[in-house]
């Protein structure tokens, strides 16, 4: 049994602080995560609602993004789909070291490696028809594939 | 939540302390204000994170070219983060192994401030 929470949003970046409030709150109705990994989850749907929402502006779509977040006694699992050109997500580059000049000539790219690390699982399905990004928070934060 | 900016003087320090949430909408606010405050000469920049709710990867890049624009000019940054809600974020990305990071804009005058072959560095005065 779980409780379903859906939203469709604009392709605004004034409306990924709604995303946040809304996921965070209903991680909160079903009490099974503790606060500091709603805090997680809170940056983690953060920079994939923004990567959806940027994804809209890039290809001049009109489409709202949708984000649904599922939570159950065991997990609180969210989805955010975008209908943008999509990305090859093999093709993402691994960041230079931090004490190397590269480094600080790149201020962007780093969503992805973050919401990887703070989800207990994530996964990215991206075409030329949108992005899905699936994000599972579980109680106990143990990892799972698949 | 949008970000707040105030500006401040603890020579030789200009601190720039943020609130709010900073994030995709937030911050290109605090990027403007660092390029102001460099354009107008500070060297030693501080940014107060104390009163922010929140940090994601565009609050990152904006603090990784902060950090960018001060060396350029031969200066140093610090960042005042006594929360480990928010310091936990750029300790993911390994930012905290270049970033002088501070519990307290306190702590800021305990720092010495060397300056050689026109760069300056800092370092905690014994």
């Amino acid at each position: 049994m779980s409780d379903m929470v859906e939203i469709e949003i604009p392709a605004r970046a004034d409306y990924v602080s709604l995303v946040r409030l809304v996921v965070a709150a209903a991680a909160e109705l079903a009490p099974s995560l503790e606060p500091s990994r709603i805090d997680d989850l809170r940056v983690a749907v953060s920079e994939a609602t923004t990567n959806a929402i940027q994804a809209h502006i890039r290809s001049g779509s009109t489409r709202p993004v949708k984000v649904c977040c599922r939570c159950s006694n065991g997990s609180v699992v969210v989805t955010v789909r975008d209908e943008g050109p999509g990305f090859d997500v093999d093709a993402l580059t691994e960041m230079p070291p931090p004490e190397s000049e590269a480094r600080l000539g790149r201020e962007s790219g780093m969503g992805i490696s973050i919401m990887r690390a703070l989800a207990d699982h994530s996964s990215i399905d991206s075409s030329s028809e949108g992005t899905e990004v699936r994000l599972a928070f579980l109680v106990g934060g143990q990892v799972v594939h698949g | 939540m949008s970000v707040t900016i105030r500006r401040s003087e603890q020579p030789p320090w200009t601190v720039l302390s943020v609130g709010g949430d900073l994030d995709v909408v937030g911050a290109p606010d605090m990027r403007q204000a660092v390029v102001t405050a460099v354009a107008e000469g500070s060297r030693l920049l501080a940014l107060d994170l104390s009163e922010l709710d929140f940090v994601d990867s565009f609050g990152l890049g904006a603090v990784v070219g902060a950090l960018k624009r001060v060396r350029q000019r031969g200066g140093e940054l610090a960042l005042v983060c006594p929360s480990s809600r928010i310091r936990r974020v750029f300790e993911i990305c390994d930012l905290d192994r270049i970033l002088s990071l501070h519990d307290s804009t306190d702590t800021l005058s305990e720092l010495s401030v060397v300056v050689s072959d026109g760069a300056t560095s800092t370092r905690r005065r014994p």
